[in-house]
């Protein structure tokens, strides 16, 4: 079969996924007064909609900023008001000023779920297809089949298109930062994250990497010769992008001091909600450069974090199924088991440290029972979490035990992928290739 | 070894794609349902609850029992699974009942009767002509799999609108797959049972009955493909004719006994229906009405009909009744009965001819099929699956319906259907339109498969030493 028929399908299976599970609740449905992200989403595209650009982060009596106000960057913000242009035009009840807080309707959602389908098939999608296919190892069905599981991820779907936000332009926007400067475009991988900074200010966890991998390839170039230039270049594509985004805003001095107080509230508490960590986990899986075992272990635990929040939402098939599909056909098409032999998940630091003591330690072994546990203690925390009622002395066990079970996997993909990253030999001869 | 490619097992690759197909399924549980989804819920109160002799009587609901009895029977055996989810929905009186457990456990029992057909697919692939040499993407078995089981018109069908026609046809294709396999009495006994769960299934009963007349009663042909006479065997007919009876009469028996076999028929066969149903089945009959309400509105234009005696959206007004056509002569029952006929003798005449074994078999079923679905009265849209899902198992005709300009067309005409013509003037005084025009644009489609599917037939060679080695 033909390799532009194998990626259709597997684009459209990926649509149909994400489709289906769009027929699901919705973060806040029917929950008055406050609601959710759904509504909050909505509720931007009234305020942006409806009131002129330098009151959209000021607290005044046509924004309550306590209702939902913007704390995300302009650009999220420019894509609220694109949106209401639409609604508008299909029915204006949808964002009218004040009187439609709350509003809820199978048409508005039809309409909403449009609107994540259409940004994800616009950016995140193609992302996805062009990096499986340039950076990814292996034969044009193995991108396929890897592309096919990207695509398939539950983490991203469940929140998109469930809980409802719209992850995919970020994510897909970091994905296009990422592959610009793989493939030596380094302007436009600039421009890209530059953009994904200004939708949402939690890319900033990704901006160091960027940052240093930028700096360290210009000094390599020598600071006094044409590094110099380049880092000229990518300053000036910076700060234009920022300029451009944020113009309307640079009038007057008090309104970029406004939206970054809304974007860093340091008045609020630690953990706000699970959403946060939520959020580490989707960019943390997203960003690495990952082969598909650690798309695997990384991937499928992201789901069990996201469970309470999913719980709450009434996603509790979605997430069922979506993980156990995903875990399923990553396993299946790409036999990740099989391949995780030492060399290939690059344990030889490891392997070094323990030779010494432990010289019959068959580490791969242990990584596989390792994986399997922990899907074991997913899948019991995620059967306890639904169906059993937790201790009256303690009503949040669960959400507890996932939150540390959690850390532990992450705290160990930490160090694994630092390991990974520090002993990492010199990859020029793919660098040379695609530049 | 350790690079080893994933797919080479075909049986893990049919399993992938099963188990991935019924995933999709899953999350498609609260989709929307239509009113069958209630035609069912009813079916399993009043089997569970009422004794027997009252099933083809209860008319409580308006969805009375309609299928023969061993559908019945089916859901009598899904209702005990049922007390364990919710048991309000075993209540006659509660019409409309659809809590979150009612619709998981309905939804569920179709997933899992479509075990049935994935079975029945796999038994299917088996029937293929193999070759080795290819990559696993490209095998007959695989493009098989992938055609039935991600059929999405199936999976609009049972998993949203909610029927459990997978079940079905997997029975159906599970017989036609037995008699490849040269097991004859188990695919008739199949094909019974099939009846005996929706009598739908008599607009193929031909098909089989000639067949099995002419290839396994006569047990043998001259060299020629003709029938020789004297090899006909009375054991073979009468075993046959005892797997049949004995099956109609396990299903029909006791309402026999209980003298209720009138009332039963006349819930299978409600004739008061229409021509067409409420939303026009792609076949002559949309052609017909469509040229009937041309007829009339450009009589009525050069003034050759008064307009105050035609009847007034007769046709198109979306309900489900008798009508009278305005131009063009009414049709009866017996007339389409008399055209469904008349478009299949031919077909049967063929393979009593000239049997083709089991792939001619094959063809005259899928013809039976379509021409019932051209010509039969009171026909659901649904029906054409019973065409295109052994169609498919047919895999040399199957480039017949894939004409791309003419596929093409669709997307025009939805975007037209659903995004145009609400947004215009007419959707208020012809709301009809749209569907009528998907109608007939997609009858003239079937139309011309039938066509060409009968030239196919009736033109295709003897393929008897062929068909021996299968």
């Amino acid at each position: 079969m033909e390799n532009w028929s194998l990626i259709s399908l597997c684009v459209l299976l990926g649509l149909t996924s994400r489709w289906a599970v769009s027929f699901h609740s919705y973060s806040g449905a029917g929950k008055p007064p406050i609601f959710g992200d759904y509504e909050a989403q909505r509720h931007w595209q009234e305020v942006t909609y409806n009131l002129p650009v330098h009151e959209w982060y000021f607290n005044n009596t046509n924004n309550d900023l306590n209702y939902w106000g913007l704390d995300y960057p302009p650009l999220t913000a420019y894509h609220s008001l694109v949106c209401a242009y639409v609604a508008k035009l299909l029915n204006p009840e949808w964002v009218e000023l004040h009187a439609s807080r709350g509003y809820e309707s199978h048409s508005h959602k039809l309409f909403m779920r449009a609107t994540v389908l259409f940004t994800d098939i616009l950016i995140y999608i193609p992302a996805v297809l062009l990096y499986c296919f340039y950076f990814c190892d292996g034969s044009s069905k193995q991108k396929v089949a890897t592309a096919l599981c990207i695509l398939l991820y539950p983490g991203l779907i469940l929140i998109d298109y469930g809980h409802f936000q719209y992850n995919s332009v970020s994510l897909g926007l970091a994905l296009w930062g990422t592959l610009g400067l793989g493939l030596g475009w380094d302007l436009f991988g600039c421009l890209a994250f530059t953009l994904t900074l200004n939708y949402k200010q939690m890319e900033l966890y990704h901006s160091l990497p960027f940052f240093c991998y930028l700096l360290g390839k210009c000094i390599k170039q020598g600071l006094t010769g044409r590094g110099f230039f380049h880092l000229v270049k990518i300053s000036m594509t910076v700060l234009v992008t920022f300029a451009l985004c944020w113009m309307p805003f640079l009038s007057d001095p008090k309104q970029p001091l406004q939206v970054l107080h809304r974007l860093f509230p340091v008045g609020r508490g630690l953990f706000e909600d699970k959403v946060a960590n939520t959020w580490c986990s989707l960019n943390y899986i997203s960003s690495y450069h990952v082969c598909e075992t650690h798309l695997i272990i990384a991937g499928g635990h992201s789901g069990i974090i996201m469970l309470p929040l999913l719980l709450k939402d009434g996603l509790l098939l979605p997430y069922v199924v979506t993980s156990l599909a995903f875990l399923f056909l990553s396993l299946y098409l790409l036999s990740a088991l099989e391949r995780s032999t030492e060399e290939e998940l690059r344990l030889g630091l490891y392997r070094k440290h323990t030779q010494h003591w432990l010289p019959k330690l068959n580490l791969s072994r242990i990584i596989k029972w390792k994986f399997w546990f922990s899907l074991v203690a997913m899948a019991a925390l995620s059967f306890t979490s639904v169906w059993l009622k937790p201790p009256a002395k303690l009503p949040d066990l669960f959400p507890v035990l996932v939150s540390v079970l959690s850390f532990l996997h992450f705290l160990g993909f930490i160090i694994y992928f630092n390991q990974v990253q520090l002993m990492e030999p010199q990859r020029k001869k793919s660098l040379k290739k695609t530049n | 070894t350790v690079m080893a490619a994933p797919m080479t097992n075909d049986q893990s690759c049919f399993f992938a794609l099963a188990l991935g197909v019924s995933f999709l399924k899953c999350l498609l549980i609260n989709a929307y349902h239509s009113t069958d989804f209630e035609v069912h819920r009813n079916w399993l109160a009043l089997t569970h609850s009422l004794p027997v002799p009252q099933w083809y009587y209860e008319a409580t609901s308006e969805w009375t029992l309609d299928y023969p009895p061993l559908f019945a029977w089916f859901e009598y055996g899904l209702s005990h699974i049922a007390w364990f989810f919710d048991k309000e929905m075993l209540v006659v009186q509660n019409l409309n009942y659809a809590s979150p457990a009612t619709i998981l456990f309905q939804r569920l029992s179709v997933i899992v009767a479509d075990v049935v057909f994935f079975y029945a697919v796999k038994e299917c692939c088996k029937c293929l002509r193999e070759d080795k040499g290819k990559d696993l993407l490209g095998k007959p078995s695989f493009i098989l799999t992938v055609l039935l089981l991600w059929n999405f018109g199936l999976l609009i069908v049972d998993h949203i609108h909610f029927q459990y026609n997978g079940f079905l046809f997997g029975v159906l294709l599970l017989s036609i797959a037995r008699h490849f396999q040269n097991r004859h009495f188990e695919g008739a006994l199949l094909f019974s049972v099939l009846f005996n769960l929706k009598h739908i299934y008599l607009y193929i009963a031909p098909a089989y009955g000639i067949y099995l007349l002419r290839c396994f009663c006569f047990t043998q042909s001259n060299a020629d493909g003709s029938l020789q006479w004297r090899s006909f065997s009375v054991v073979r007919l009468v075993t046959l004719g005892t797997i049949v009876l004995s099956t109609f009469a396990v299903s029909f028996g006791p309402f026999i006994a209980l003298g209720q076999l009138p009332q039963v028929l006349s819930r299978l066969f409600p004739f008061k229906r229409g021509l067409c149903h409420a939303y026009w089945a792609p076949n002559i009959w949309a052609l017909y009405n469509i040229a009937d309400k041309a007829f009339s509105i450009l009589g009525v234009k050069f003034k050759l009909l008064d307009i105050n005696k035609l009847p007034k959206a007769s046709m198109t007004g979306g309900l489900v009744q008798e009508f009278q056509h305005s131009v063009l002569p009414s049709v009866s029952p017996l007339a389409t009965l008399v055209c469904t006929l008349l478009s299949i003798l031919p077909a049967l005449f063929r393979i009593w001819h000239r049997p083709n074994g089991a792939r001619g078999f094959l063809r005259c079923l899928v013809i039976c099929a379509l021409g019932s679905f051209m010509f039969g009265w009171h026909v659901h849209e649904k029906a054409i699956l019973m065409a295109i899902l052994p169609l498919r198992c047919s895999s040399d005709v199957f480039c017949i319906i894939t004409e791309s300009t003419y596929l093409l067309g669709l997307i025009p005409l939805e975007l037209i259907c659903e995004f145009v013509y609400p947004l215009t003037v007419w959707q208020k005084t012809f709301p009809f339109l749209p569907l009528m025009l998907t109608s007939v644009y997609c009858a003239l489609g079937v139309t011309y498969a039938f066509i060409r599917l009968y030239i196919s037939l009736l033109t295709c060679s003897d393929n008897t030493k062929k068909i021996k080695t299968q």
